[in-house]
């Protein structure tokens, strides 16, 4: 078994870095165009990265010939290809949402959700999200209601007039 | 070799729908054959995932596709916690089709529902844009055509992920399905769902980045992404390396699975794409993900008690803040939405727990969750189409205006809330059990905050129920059209609803079959005898004489 040299490359390594700081930072950005290339540079940063996890480059993968020096590893390789593949599909369908935003919108930034955006104003002002027909006032309260309703079990109280007494069960 | 063996099914959940797909788009101009197609071909899928799940019961079935051997070739390998999800997922997807179908075949004649207005305005636009265009290339143009071939699409990736056996595999099967499903959720490129879209674009594709460099650290590190080799090299490599391997993967699969913090994007970008696809989405992409999170905790990665405490703390946090959050809404989608989110927080409980009963009782939970999220949504797209709003403002008097539909709404609603005799209790009555068996502080907290979870849930759907079906309409608006749903839409919800129910009456077989899939998950001895059988380096596939020839080359 022949055993590929696996330290990477440092400039590769420092490369992988660059990529990753350079995608991140744009795809904080609000913007889907900045986003994208955000994107971009992290997908390549990351097939970089594939690439490295192979190993050293050597002769070309093929059974049968022999070129005297250790072959490199093919499966990394296809990854990638596999990874640019899903890559360039992605990419076309944000180009294309991006498009259809600023079709829409004439820009295309990122938006905040609104309804998201009313139930925090809600909370702020401590309003029922909705109105509930048992929240809403109904004209009298549970203890006004206590007081009308006669109870038909106790014992008539002789000091108060039952006339004092509103209305009946109402 | 005979190809008539178990094995064939294997495939066929993955190809048939691709095929299908193909077909479909091409037929484009025919919608009946459309329809056809996907009918057929989710059906087979369907099939294909019962005998699947029979032949599982006795173990993995692997499959070495194109005659490849494992390791180098890309395989196939269901289980019984594959097979388990990939018939609950096709049957789920078959009522969903069904579903749209009708709300298609139903609007295309006259009434309201978002997606065909949308088409209707475009087609309003281009014949002011164009008026002598010739019907054709209008049709060409108009974006329905192309709801079937991604619906199918989305059926491919989310069979592949569930089946796959190579972890590359896995990323391009999640990769299938999401970029599937971002043309499902801007269907139409209305000025909201492109909103919503760009929002669930960009966190998905950040996570497909994290996890494809997850991909690339395990190959650098073990030097296969195969799982099944993976299982035997992982455990010993350096502590440290796996441990960031394995903080990696479950970041992007957190995002997926929509784990707090991780969650926020899921209640912005579900509740705005049409009915059926927000069912199937909130049904199944997020179980997509809390599969990845099953299968790489219990398969490749030893336990690791480190991880499985902040997995428990992000469960917990997950369950209680989803579920404040939907208690604040006055939208049911995105009650709904908010639901799904906190209810990811009980699989995630279970998957950290790592024990066989807790594994055992999340794989119940997912089957529960995915009927009955789906029967939800499906319903609460009845709601819309039968009053015109999903607002809980103006909603009201559902329950005689329209009492079929508050029977389908409230089974579920109480199934997902968790009321016994129902699935949903049955799911967290494991789960908790799994958690007092457990014992540690960490895990009682879980068990409380479970049950505080459950009854939050009861609280938020009965608010829905009451505000929606219970109560008169608050204002004196005009009452709909008497005109009745059309049966198309109301029999797949409700096939769903009984699907729901009978996971109730089955539960003792499906609990068993969920057991068995957590031992055999958790056992990684008999997913690596069926990839690698009698402890050979190499799987079944010609390959084998190949490489034997070339020796001389690496392994």
């Amino acid at each position: 078994m022949i055993v590929l040299d696996n330290v990477p490359s440092g400039a590769l390594l420092l490369a992988v870095g660059v990529l990753f700081a350079a995608g991140v930072y744009l795809l904080l950005e609000r913007s889907l165009t900045r986003v994208l290339l955000g994107f971009v540079l992290l997908g390549n940063g990351t097939n970089l990265a594939i690439l490295l996890a192979g190993g050293r480059a050597g002769a070309p993968p093929i059974t049968g010939s022999d070129a005297g020096e250790p072959m490199s590893d093919p499966l990394a390789q296809a990854m990638i290809l596999t990874s640019v593949v899903i890559t360039l599909a992605l990419v076309a369908f944000v180009l294309a949402m991006a498009y259809r935003s600023w079709q829409l919108h004439g820009h295309d930034e990122v938006q905040d959700d609104l309804e998201d955006t009313r139930i925090a104003r809600l909370a702020v002002e401590d309003a029922p999200s909705y109105a509930d027909s048992d929240a809403l006032e109904s004209g009298t309260t549970l203890d006004e209601e206590a007081v009308a309703t006669r109870d038909e079990v106790a014992l008539p109280d002789p000091v108060v007039d039952p006339r004092t007494r509103g209305g009946d069960g109402s | 070799m005979n190809p008539w063996t178990v094995q064939t099914l294997v495939p066929l959940p993955v190809l048939v729908p691709l095929f299908a797909a193909g077909l479909a788009l091409a037929l484009h101009r025919y919608q009946r054959a459309q329809r056809i197609i996907s009918v057929v071909a989710l059906s087979v899928v369907v099939a294909a995932s019962v005998g699947l799940v029979v032949a599982a019961h006795d173990g993995p079935v692997a499959l070495d596709l194109g005659g490849w051997a494992a390791p180098v070739g890309v395989n196939l390998v269901a289980d019984p916690l594959a097979a388990l999800m990939l018939l609950v997922s096709s049957v789920v997807l078959l009522c969903v089709l069904l579903y749209s179908m009708a709300q298609g075949i139903a609007d295309s004649n006259d009434r309201t529902a978002p997606a065909s207005k949308d088409a209707e305005e475009l087609r309003k636009a281009l014949e002011a844009q164009d008026p002598d265009a010739d019907e054709d290339g209008r049709r060409d143009v108009l974006p329905v055509a192309i709801f079937h071939p991604t619906f199918l699409i989305l059926a491919a990736g989310v069979a592949d992920a569930f089946l796959a056996g190579d972890l590359f595999n896995l990323y391009v099967g999640f990769e299938i399905l999401l970029a599937a499903s971002y043309v499902l959720l801007t269907l139409g490129g209305t000025s909201e769902r492109i909103r919503a879209g760009s929002v669930y674009v960009v966190v998905a594709l950040l996570s497909s980045i994290v996890f494809l460099l997850a991909v690339g650290l395990v190959y650098a590190a073990t030097g296969t992404v195969n799982m099944a080799q993976l299982a035997e090299r992982l455990p010993e490599i350096d502590p440290g390396v796996r441990l960031g391997i394995q903080a990696l993967l479950l970041l992007a699969f957190g995002i997926k699975a929509a784990i707090f913090p991780l969650s926020a994007w899921l209640p912005d970008s579900y509740p705005t794409a049409p009915a059926p696809v927000t069912a199937v989405f909130a049904g199944l992409l997020t179980k997509v993900g809390v599969y990845a999170i099953l299968r790489t905790q219990t398969l490749l990665f030893p336990p690791d008690e480190t991880l499985e405490a902040v997995l428990l703390v992000l469960a917990l946090a997950t369950m209680l803040v989803g579920i404040l959050g939907a208690v604040a809404q006055d939208d049911v989608k995105r009650l709904l939405s908010f639901t799904l989110v906190s209810h990811i927080g009980y699989m995630i409980f279970g998957v950290a727990l790592a024990t066989q009963a807790s594994t055992a009782a999340a794989i119940f939970y997912v089957v529960h969750h995915i009927t009955v999220q789906t029967a939800l949504f499906l319903v609460v797209g009845l709601i819309e189409r039968h009053s015109g709003t999903t607002s809980l403002d103006r909603l009201g008097g559902l329950a005689t205006l329209a009492p079929g539909l508050a029977i389908l709404f409230f089974v579920p609603a109480m199934n997902l809330a968790g009321i016994p005799p129902l699935s949903g209790f049955l799911g967290k009555v494991g789960l908790l059990e799994a958690g007092v068996l457990n014992g540690s502080g960490l895990a009682w907290a879980l068990v409380v905050g479970s049950v505080v979870t459950s009854l939050l849930t009861l609280y938020a759907v009965v608010r829905a129920w009451n505000k929606a079906f219970w109560q008169p309409c608050p204002d004196d608006r005009k009452l709909p059209d008497p005109s009745p749903l059309p049966w198309g839409m109301v029999g797949p919800t409700a096939a769903l609803v009984a699907v729901s129910v009978s996971l109730t009456v089955a539960a003792g077989p499906l609990y068993d079959y969920a057991a068995r899939a957590a031992y055999m998950a958790l056992d990684a001895r008999s997913y690596v005898e069926a990839v690698f059988p009698d402890g050979a380096p190499r799987g079944t596939g010609t390959s084998n004489e190949v490489t034997d020839d070339g020796e001389e080359g690496p392994p």
